[in-house]
C-alpha cells in the first residue's frame, strides 16, 4: 500500500547511518585492539590509522544520524513516531532539542555523540596511549550504536530505532488509510514537565559528565594491557578532573531544575535517580585523589584502578537502574520499561564492561606496584587516602540503599524504603560531610611523606579560631529550626555546620599562606572551597528551610508526629486557600492572589499573588512583589505545576499553585441588575451596599493597567461588606477604534461584578449592573517556602567547578592563554546559568 | 600493627554500621489485609482507586484533606486518608503505591506515588488513544 505524503527517504537515511556507526565502531575497536598488541611500531602504526579512519566514520555517522532526528522533529514529519511522539506545532523553538533529549534514543544518541567529541580529543592528544585507550572508547560505541539499531536478529529486536514509523508502531482505523497523514493534524508534543529552559541544557550536560568517566576507566584499562602500570596515571588525570567538574555540574544542575521547576519543595530528594548519577561523581572524585596521590608519592595505585574502574562501572549500572523500569515503585521518575529485549541489551552492556574489567585488574592485582614503606599519620597522602576511602563508601552506601529493588528481584524479598527516605540517607552523610570537611580542611596543611607538627599547627589555628568564632555567632544568632530529628541530629548539623566552613576558611587561607597566592596552582583548594561552600550552603539552606503555608483547622486533629523538641504537634496540613483579592498572612507576608492569566501554550495558566511585607512599627509596606507561578490545566482535570521564586541576594521565596479550579469548570448562569444612580446614590446587595462616590473622565491612570486610547471614564464605587469590610471598585468605559468598551471590575471577596453599563437617556445618571453569583469565588491552593541562603548552594557550586577545571588547565599543561580563555568562559557560563538565567 | 590494617578495619567498621543502620530502617510492602495486621506501623500499600466509591476533596473548604477508596490486587478495600492536596492524575492512576499508617479501619497516608500510563508517554495504549481523539 502506497500511503500519501510520507517523506521515507530520510529515516532509511537515518538508518543507514546508524548501520554505519555501528560497523565502523567495531571495525575500530578490533583494530584499535590490534594496533594495542603490536609492537613493530610501523605495524602498529598502519592499524592505528585504519582505526581512525573508521573512528571518524562511525563519528560522521552519528552526527548525521543525529541530523536526520533533527530534520523529522523540526519539520514535523510525524509519520515518525519520534516526531509524533515528541513535537508538537504549538513548541517554542528552543524546546526542540528537548523534544530529542526526551526520548530513550535520544538521550543514548547523546550519550555516543559524546563519546565521538571526546574520542577526537583522545586520538589528537593520547600519542602512545591511542590504542588501548580507544579500544575502549570504540567498543563502547559498539553498544551505544547497538541501543538505537531496531534490527531483528533471529526474531529478537536489538534496540530501538529512532526512525520507526508511526503507523507500524500504533494500532489505529487511520493507519488504513492512504491518506492518515492528513488526519494526524499535531504531534503529542513534550510533556509538560520538561517544558523548561533546564531541560534544553541540563541532559547534554549530564551527559557528557557521564560519557566522560569512561576516559579515566580506558585509561585503567591501557596500564594494564600495556603492562606499564603506573604511566596512565599522569595523562588520565586532567580527564578526571574534567569529568568530576562536568558530572558535578550536570548533577546539580538537576537539582537547580528540580527546585526551579518541579514541585518538589527542594533541590534534592535522594531519589534513586538522583542517586544513580551522584555515585559515579563521588567515586570518580575518590579516584582523582588517589590519582593525585599516587603521582606525588606512588601510594594508592590499586586504589586509583579500583576507582577509575569503578566510576564508569556505576554509570552504566546507573543506566540499567534508570532505564530498565526496575526501580519501578520507588522513583518519582518513572522511566517506563523499555521491552525485555532492551532490558537485556542493556544488562549486557553492563557486564561486557563490568566483569573483564574487574577480572583484568584481579589478575593482575599482584603486579600493581606498591611501596613498602607504610604512609606516616602526619602524611598528606595518608589523610587523602581516609578521605577518598570515605566518599567511596558513602558511595557504597547509597547505591546499595538505592539498589533495593534489585535486591527484591534477586532476593525475592518486599522490603520497601523507610517512612522517611530523606532522612535515612541524611543521618548518614551528615557524618560524611563532617569528615570530609574537617579532612579538606586540615590535609591541605600538611605536607607529603611527613610533616613537622608544631608549624602547621602554628599555620592552622588562625583558620579554626575564625571557623569556631563564625559557627558560633550563627548558632547564636541563626540558629537552625530543624529540630524534626531530634537534639542528636542537630548536634551533628552543627558540628558539619563548623566542619564546612572550617573548610572554606582553611582552604581560602591556605591559598595565600600555604600557594603564596600563586593561583595557578590553587585549583585544588579553590576546589574543595567551593564544595565545603555548597555544603555549608546545604545545612543552612535545609536546616532553616521556612514552610509559610500552613493553616491549622480547628475542626481535626492531624494523626502527626510529635515534634521531639518543641513537644508540639507537627504542623501536617502545608496548603494554604486564597481566595481571590483576599490578602491572608503567611510568615512574614502577607499574600493576595490577584489575577490569572493565560500563558502562551494552550492549558497554561499563570497565577499572580502579590506577596508585602509591613514594616511592624510604621505600618508602610517595606517589600513588595509579585509571584506568578502556572499551572497546565490538561483534559481530564489534570494539572502540572510550576513553581516560581523570589530571589534575594539571602533568601528565596518558593511557591507553587498544588490546587487549581478549572476555570470553566462551572458555567456562571446568573445574570446582571441595572441600576440608575447618580453621584452619592446607593445600591444594595445581598451582603451589604455600595455608594457610587464620583465619575472621572479620562483619569490618568486605571487599575486594570489598560492604556487609554481614546476617551474613558471611571465609575468610583466603595462598597461596604459584611463586618465592616470596605473595598473599592472602579468600572470603566473607554471608547477607542474598536467601539465602546466595557471594563467590568469584580470584587471577588464578595462575589461582586460590577459593570459601566452606560448613561441613561437624560444623561444625568449612571447606568451601573451589579451581578451576584456564589459560584464564583475564585481561588488556589498553594504551598510556599523561604529557603534561605540557597545561593550558596550555586556559589559553592559555581566555584568548585571552576577549581576543578583550574586543576584540569595545570595538569594538563595547557598554556596560559588558552587557559585563561577557558576559565573565562566557564566561569562566565556558569555564573550565568545558575545566579542569573531563571 | 600496619596502618594500612587500621583503614582496612575503619572502613569495615563504617560499613558494618551503616549496614545496620540500613537494616532497622526497611518498610515493607503490604496488602490491605496485612496492612491490617500491622495497626500502626509504617508500610506501603499497592493498590488502586476504587472508583465505585466517590471521592472527598473539596478544596474551597480544606485543600489538605483528601478521602478516597483504595482496592487492593485481592479486591480488599480501605478507606484512604491524605492530607494534603489531591495529586494530579489520581484519578487517572492504573496503580498507586500509599506510603503511610494503618489506623483502625482507615489508612492514614503521607505520601502518594502514582503510576500514570501517560506520565512519560512511552506507554502505547497511551499513544493509540491520542490517536483516536485527534481525528
Amino acid at each position: 500500500m502506497q500511503f500519501e505524503g510520507e517523506h521515507l527517504w530520510i529515516g532509511q537515511l537515518g538508518h543507514i547511518f546508524i548501520l554505519i556507526a555501528f560497523t565502523a565502531s567495531l571495525l575500530a575497536s578490533i583494530a584499535y585492539f590490534i594496533a594495542s598488541r603490536k609492537n613493530d611500531a610501523e605495524e602498529k602504526l598502519s592499524w592505528i590509522k585504519y582505526a581512525r579512519v573508521s573512528f571518524y566514520v562511525q563519528s560522521i555517522a552519528v552526527a548525521t544520524v543525529f541530523g536526520c532526528i533533527f530534520y523529522i522533529c523540526s519539520h514535523h514529519y510525524l509519520e515518525y513516531l519520534y516526531a509524533y511522539k515528541h513535537t508538537s506545532k504549538e513548541l517554542e523553538f528552543k524546546y526542540l532539542l528537548a523534544c530529542i533529549w526526551e526520548d530513550q534514543s535520544g538521550s543514548f544518541l547523546l550519550w555516543t555523540i559524546w563519546h565521538c567529541v571526546l574520542g577526537i580529543l583522545l586520538i589528537k592528544k593520547t600519542k602512545e596511549w591511542e590504542a588501548p585507550v580507544m579500544t575502549v572508547v570504540s567498543f563502547a560505541q559498539v553498544f551505544l550504536a547497538l541501543m538505537i539499531m531496531g534490527v531483528y536478529i533471529f526474531g529478537t529486536k536489538i534496540g530501538n530505532s529512532p526512525f520507526v514509523l508511526t503507523r507500524n508502531e500504533i494500532n489505529g482505523p487511520i493507519f488504513g488509510r492512504t491518506d492518515y497523514l492528513s488526519l494526524i493534524k499535531d504531534g503529542v508534543g513534550l510533556n509538560v514537565l520538561l517544558r523548561n529552559y533546564w531541560m534544553v541544557i541540563h541532559p547534554p550536560i549530564l551527559f557528557l559528565g557521564f560519557a566522560s568517566t569512561i576516559v579515566p576507566f580506558a585509561f585503567a584499562y591501557a596500564g594494564i594491557q600495556s603492562k606499564r602500570f603506573g604511566d596512565w596515571v599522569k595523562p588520565a588525570l586532567p580527564y578526571a578532573l574534567f569529568s568530576g567538574a562536568v558530572l558535578g555540574v550536570g548533577i546539580m544542575m538537576g537539582g537547580k531544575w528540580a527546585y526551579e521547576s518541579l514541585s518538589f519543595g527542594g533541590y534534592w530528594a535522594w531519589d534513586p535517580v538522583e542517586n544513580a548519577s551522584l555515585v559515579p561523581w563521588l567515586i570518580m572524585i575518590a579516584g582523582l585523589h588517589t590519582m593525585v596521590i599516587f603521582k606525588a608519592t606512588g601510594h594508592s595505585l590499586k586504589a586509583s584502578y579500583l576507582f577509575a574502574i569503578l566510576s564508569f562501572v556505576f554509570v552504566l549500572y546507573s543506566t540499567f537502574l534508570t532505564r530498565t523500569g526496575i526501580l519501578g515503585d520507588t522513583s518519582v521518575h518513572a522511566f517506563t520499561e523499555a521491552g525485555r529485549a532492551m532490558n537485556i541489551l542493556i544488562l549486557s552492556f553492563l557486564t561486557v564492561f563490568t566483569i573483564p574489567s574487574l577480572v583484568l585488574f584481579i589478575i593482575n592485582f599482584k603486579n600493581i606496584p606498591v611501596i613498602p614503606k607504610e604512609e606516616t599519620t602526619s602524611s598528606r597522602e595518608f589523610w587523602m587516602f581516609i578521605g577518598s576511602l570515605v566518599f567511596f563508601l558513602s558511595a557504597l552506601f547509597i547505591i546499595a540503599k538505592t539498589s533495593l529493588p534489585v535486591i527484591n528481584s534477586v532476593f525475592g524479598t518486599k522490603l520497601a524504603p523507610p517512612e522517611d527516605v530523606e532522612f535515612s540517607y541524611n543521618k548518614v552523610m551528615v557524618l560524611v560531610a563532617i569528615i570530609i570537611g574537617l579532612l579538606s580542611a586540615i590535609t591541605q596543611y600538611l605536607k607529603y611523606k611527613s610533616t613537622p607538627f608544631n608549624t602547621t599547627l602554628k599555620k592552622l589555628a588562625i583558620p579554626t579560631l575564625i571557623a569556631a568564632v563564625i559557627t558560633a555567632l550563627l548558632a547564636v544568632f541563626y540558629p537552625f529550626t530543624y529540630y524534626k530529628q531530634g537534639p542528636g541530629f542537630l548536634g551533628a548539623l552543627y558540628v558539619a555546620l563548623f566542619a564546612s566552613i572550617y573548610s572554606v576558611v582553611a582552604n581560602a587561607g591556605y591559598i595565600w599562606t600555604g600557594l603564596h597566592g600563586k593561583l595557578k596552582s590553587a585549583g585544588g583548594s579553590i576546589a574543595h572551597l567551593g564544595f565545603t561552600l555548597m555544603i555549608a550552603g546545604m545545612l543552612v539552606s535545609a536546616g532553616n528551610k521556612e514552610v509559610i503555608s500552613t493553616e491549622k483547622f480547628k475542626d481535626f486533629e492531624i494523626p502527626m508526629g510529635i515534634d521531639p523538641l518543641t513537644k508540639q504537634q507537627d504542623v501536617a496540613a502545608e496548603n494554604i486557600n486564597l481566595i481571590r483579592q483576599v490578602s491572608k498572612k503567611m510568615g512574614p507576608y502577607d499574600v493576595t492572589y490577584l489575577n490569572d492569566s493565560a500563558g502562551h501554550e494552550t492549558g497554561k495558566r499563570f497565577y499572580h499573588l502579590l506577596f508585602q511585607r509591613k514594616d511592624p512599627a510604621t505600618k508602610k509596606i517595606s517589600e513588595s512583589f509579585v509571584l506568578s507561578p502556572d499551572v497546565y490545566l490538561m483534559k481530564n482535570n489534570n494539572m502540572s505545576s510550576n513553581p516560581d521564586t523570589k530571589n534575594y541576594l539571602s533568601h528565596d521565596v518558593f511557591t507553587y499553585i498544588s490546587y487549581a479550579l478549572n476555570p470553566d469548570r462551572e458555567k456562571d448562569t446568573t445574570t446582571f441588575k441595572i441600576h440608575e444612580v447618580a453621584e452619592g446614590d446607593t445600591i444594595l446587595y445581598s451582603k451589604g451596599f455600595m455608594v457610587l462616590d464620583s465619575v472621572t473622565k479620562n483619569p490618568a491612570t486605571n487599575k486594570f493597567h489598560i492604556p487609554l486610547t481614546g476617551p474613558a471614564v471611571t465609575a468610583n464605587i466603595t462598597i461596604s461588606g459584611e463586618e465592616n469590610m470596605q473595598y473599592k471598585a472602579a468600572p470603566m468605559i473607554l471608547i477607542d477604534s474598536l467601539g465602546i468598551n466595557q471594563i467590568d471590575d469584580t470584587v471577588y471577596a464578595q462575589n461582586l461584578y460590577i459593570k459601566f453599563a452606560g448613561i441613561t437617556a437624560d444623561q444625568k445618571k449612571l447606568k451601573i449592573a451589579v451581578k451576584e453569583s456564589d459560584k464564583m469565588i475564585d481561588f488556589v491552593t498553594l504551598k510556599a517556602y523561604i529557603f534561605p541562603y540557597i545561593n550558596l548552594v550555586w556559589i559553592g557550586l559555581v566555584v568548585m567547578a571552576i577549581g576543578l577545571i583550574m586543576s584540569m588547565i595545570s595538569r594538563a599543561k595547557i598554556s596560559s592563554k588558552t587557559g585563561a580563555a577557558i576559565l573565562v568562559f566557564v566561569s562566565v557560563a556558569l555564573f550565568y546559568m545558575f545566579m542569573l538565567a531563571n | 600493627m600496619k596502618r594500612s590494617h587500621i583503614v582496612i578495619l575503619v572502613a569495615i567498621a563504617i560499613a558494618i554500621g551503616a549496614l545496620i543502620m540500613l537494616s532497622v530502617d526497611f518498610s515493607t510492602y503490604d496488602t490491605v489485609a496485612s496492612a491490617r495486621q500491622k495497626q500502626g506501623k509504617y508500610v506501603h500499600l499497592i493498590a488502586r482507586l476504587d472508583k465505585s466509591i466517590p471521592m472527598d476533596y473539596d478544596p474551597a473548604k480544606n485543600p489538605n484533606y483528601l478521602a478516597f477508596s483504595a482496592k487492593d490486587s485481592l479486591g480488599n478495600v480501605t478507606k484512604v486518608v491524605y492530607h494534603n492536596t489531591k495529586p494530579a492524575e489520581l484519578e487517572q492512576s492504573e496503580r498507586i503505591v500509599l506510603k503511610g499508617k494503618m489506623q483502625g479501619d482507615v489508612f492514614e497516608c503521607s505520601d502518594i506515588l502514582l503510576k500514570c500510563p501517560s506520565k512519560y508517554k512511552d506507554d502505547k495504549k497511551a499513544l493509540e488513544k491520542t490517536v483516536g481523539e485527534k481525528m
